[in-house]
């Protein structure tokens, strides 16, 4: 079975716990900017979003590089860069249409996220469960069942206050 | 390590800036962030220097973890000398930027003299310069921060910077950063303004990497987090209702200082907490609280981002006051509302809104507005002076034109910027002045809770809860249940509480852990971080050695045991409802007891043999 790892913005504080565990487990700093997942901040509606890369099959970084840096990791599904074969010509991070592959100006090579051999620590650190490594044909079955229960069948009345559920609707509305 | 060992030295009066190497022992000595910025403060400042004057200085300083993965360790303070009070001035402030100083290389920023012309510092890793700020003088923080990010063209710059409150001379004006967290109390941001500083912009891609003993860290981090998620307060109560989790439970105990603390209990409190943030308003079906958010690897997440009703008068035909930005804590939703009697949550949201906009500390501000509403009733105050605004207790439309007119330093604002205790001496009445050493109280009523009485009387930088917030153990029973009507046994309490906290704030850690954490949980991380060893108990002398260092400067500075006292009402009138009914604050019980426990003379003055002990 493989696995993925499962982003559900409506959860996440922007703690930046993802990113400091993401840098810590590749580089051995404490260091957002060295993050391979990055969480967004939306300031005037309040929200707040991780990212990364979502291990494409057909992985657009992988086929533009052109001298086989990128790699596919037989145990995990995860596209890995080889450090040592990487030249630093960013082509991929221009042919990676989601942005998560990206240029490390001190190493002079490019970085992405690797699932930490299959365990990833930023879903570790997440706090709330805005990060979890599941099944990667279930990745979305959390949120659909999040918007079958906002079905006007489940009576309104009987729900206490519960901020979570709420952010869930006002967010994607 | 886990300190970056770097000082950055800004002289604003020359326009230089320089690296040097952070002093090692007093970093032993006091840790960080607190407790090493007040050490650096003594030793360099007079402290009888006015407090606005170019002599004093303003320290930015970060506290060992933060920057780490440790929960909440994100923690920023700004140490100086306060123009309110005339005592050390420290606030905390979560939000980003502490972790970004951090991140960029540095420990602390030392900022002495005063800039000719408005300038702000500009800090990208270990390249630091300081920068003509013409285009931002005179504009709100929240304008400011967008020229900034545009000149910058970097959307991960961190900002901190002064309002227009600030710039007019208000003497409660804070320091925000990003947008809406604070460096709140005792007008640290109006010693910045005093200055010509406008901003500090900080970029850090260094990281923090020099933990001293790498896997213990993260295990002991690890653990840390696991108590704060089992626990109701830090797990369960402050995400979802932030620190508003209080406003119902300390009104019904009548302990919730109404009406500048005539009264004890709220009527409109109940509209005004933070189960109302969450009940969906008519107008949109929208509830006020729009998500809860982190500070910088904060677990809790406690902060409220919230949104003004667009139908509401205050902000009816301005669409920029319309997107969520940061909401009602605990404090602002009580000095801004029960202590003016305001129980609009959408009025109290602007006035907040305009707070953080602008820079002033809500306390202070709050219970300024209510100390002139008394003065107001009783005919001190006439509507000629207010400029025409009818200063009644309970009125929004006061409330928010109080809070415009403060923020942008014009007409009466300009008078409620000089704080309550000034005002009341202004118009007569200096007993209506709800505050100790100059600073106003926040949000507990000491008649009802008597060890708060005692801490406030004996914080350092005046009328405080978070230097001693023995709420903890006399409300909720954190970590063991004190009756909050009795005096024995809060002098040590008080004391347990002030030391512990000097503590947590000067580790890079928000002090809202200690609602599941003790020192036991702290030590480990600060240990497994550090050089050195950190056990309780050498902390515990840490926490004991910063609380009299800043009592010390205090002193020099000319406050003296009387100060340690409480307003008038508070010790002569009683509780008029509740528990406390009939009970009045006997601080002058508790002190003689607290005065010999610290190791101080019958009049609160250092003795030689303490100063001994603790090493001052
Ligand atoms: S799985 Fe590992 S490499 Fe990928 S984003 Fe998470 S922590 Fe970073
Ligand atoms: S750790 Fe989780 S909650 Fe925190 S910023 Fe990352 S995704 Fe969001
Ligand atoms: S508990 Fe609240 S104030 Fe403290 S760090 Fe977390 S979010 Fe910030």
């Amino acid at each position: 079975m493989a696995m993925a790892l499962q982003l559900e913005a409506e959860k996440c504080t922007g703690c930046l716990q993802c990113e400091m565990a993401c840098s810590y487990e590749n580089e051995g700093v404490f260091n957002p900017a060295k993050s391979r997942i990055k969480v967004f901040t939306f300031h005037e509606e309040g929200k707040f979003a991780p990212y990364t890369c979502t291990q494409c099959e057909e992985a657009w970084c992988m086929h533009a590089c052109p001298v086989e840096a990128i790699v596919v990791d037989m145990a995990t599904g995860a596209k890995n860069v080889l450090e040592d074969v990487c030249v630093g010509c960013k082509v991929c991070t221009i042919a990676c249409p989601f942005g998560t592959v990206n240029y490390e100006p001190d190493s002079g090579k490019v970085i992405k996220c690797d699932l930490c051999g299959g365990d990833p620590w930023c879903a570790k650190a997440c706090p709330t469960g805005a990060i979890t490594y599941v099944d990667d044909s279930d990745t979305t079955y959390e949120r659909m069942r999040a918007w079958a229960q906002q079905a006007p069948s489940a009576p309104a009345r009987f729900n206490p206050p519960q901020p979570k559920s709420v952010q869930i609707f006002d967010r994607e509305s | 390590m886990a300190w970056t060992g770097n000082v950055l030295r800004v002289n604003l009066t020359a326009g230089t800036v320089a690296s040097e190497p952070l002093n090692k022992q007093w970093a032993r000595d006091y840790l960080g962030q607190r407790g090493l910025a007040t050490k650096y403060l003594a030793e360099e400042v007079d402290p009888t220097v006015d407090a606005l004057g170019p002599d004093n200085k303003l320290i930015m300083v970060t506290g060992p973890l933060t920057g780490t993965m440790a929960s909440t360790g994100g923690r920023y303070s700004v140490v100086t000398k306060s123009p309110l009070t005339g005592a050390v001035a420290c606030s905390n402030s979560g939000g980003f930027i502490g972790a970004e100083l951090k991140m960029a290389g540095w420990d602390m920023i030392i900022f002495e003299g005063k800039s000719p012309q408005p300038v702000y510092l500009s800090i990208q890793n270990e390249k630091a310069e300081l920068l003509p700020a013409d285009q931002i003088w005179g504009r709100s923080i929240w304008e400011a921060d967008g020229i900034l990010h545009k000149l910058h063209q970097d959307p991960d710059i961190r900002i901190c910077c002064v309002g227009r409150a600030a710039e007019a001379g208000n003497l409660y004006a804070a320091i925000v950063n990003d947008l809406h967290r604070a460096a709140g109390r005792s007008g640290v941001g109006t010693v910045m303004a005093s200055k010509h500083l406008k901003a500090v912009v900080v970029r850090g891609t260094r990281g923090v990497g020099n933990i001293k003993d790498p896997l213990r860290f993260m295990q002991a981090t690890e653990a840390g987090k696991k108590v704060l998620s089992d626990n109701a307060v830090t797990g369960g109560g402050l995400p979802q209702y932030g620190t508003q989790v209080l406003m119902n439970v300390i009104n019904e105990m009548a302990a919730m200082p109404t009406r500048n603390m005539r009264e004890v209990q709220f009527e409109g409190a109940h509209r005004i907490s933070g189960e109302a943030m969450h009940e969906p308003r008519q107008s949109d079906g929208k509830p006020n609280l729009t998500t809860n958010a982190a500070c910088f690897a904060c677990t809790i997440a406690c902060g409220r981002i919230a949104t003004i009703d667009k139908g509401h008068y205050t902000v009816q035909n301005k669409p920029e006051y319309w997107q969520a930005s940061g909401g009602l804590e605990y404090e602002a939703a009580w000095a801004l509302g029960s202590d003016t009697g305001v129980d609009d949550i959408n009025a109290l949201t602007y006035a907040n809104f305009l707070c953080n906009e602008d820079g002033m500390d809500p306390i202070s501000f709050g219970a300024t507005v209510a100390a002139a509403m008394e003065l107001y009733e009783m005919g001190a105050l006439t509507k000629e002076e207010t400029g025409g605004i009818e200063l009644k207790f309970g009125s929004a439309e006061a409330l928010t034109q109080c809070a415009e007119l403060t923020a942008h330093g014009e007409g009466f604002g300009k008078e409620l910027g000089l704080g309550s205790k000034r005002l009341c001496e202004k118009y007569g009445h200096p007993d209506l002045s709800m505050t100790v050493k100059g600073q106003e109280f926040p949000a507990y009523d000491p008649r009802g809770i008597q060890g708060m009485g005692l801490a406030y009387a004996t914080s350092n930088r005046g009328a405080c809860h978070l230097r001693g917030y023995t709420v903890s153990s006399e409300v909720l029973g954190i970590p063991e249940k004190t009756d909050p009507l009795a005096t024995e046994g809060k002098p040590e309490l008080v004391k347990a509480f002030q030391d512990a906290t000097a503590v947590v704030d000067s580790s890079g850690l928000c002090v809202f852990t200690t609602f599941a954490w003790t020192l036991d949980d702290i030590a480990p991380q600060i240990d497994a971080a550090c050089d050195g060893e950190w056990t309780t108990e050498y902390l515990l002398e840490v926490g004991e050695r910063i609380w009299n260092l800043e009592r010390d400067f205090n002193l020099r500075a000319g406050l003296t045991g009387k100060d340690d006292t409480l307003p008038k009402r508070l010790r002569k009138d009683a509780a008029n409802v509740g528990p406390a009914k009939g009970m009045v604050n006997d601080v002058h019980a508790m002190m003689p007891k607290y005065y010999a426990i610290r190791g101080w003379t019958p009049e609160g003055e250092l003795t030689e043999q303490t100063r001994q002990r603790l090493g001052l």
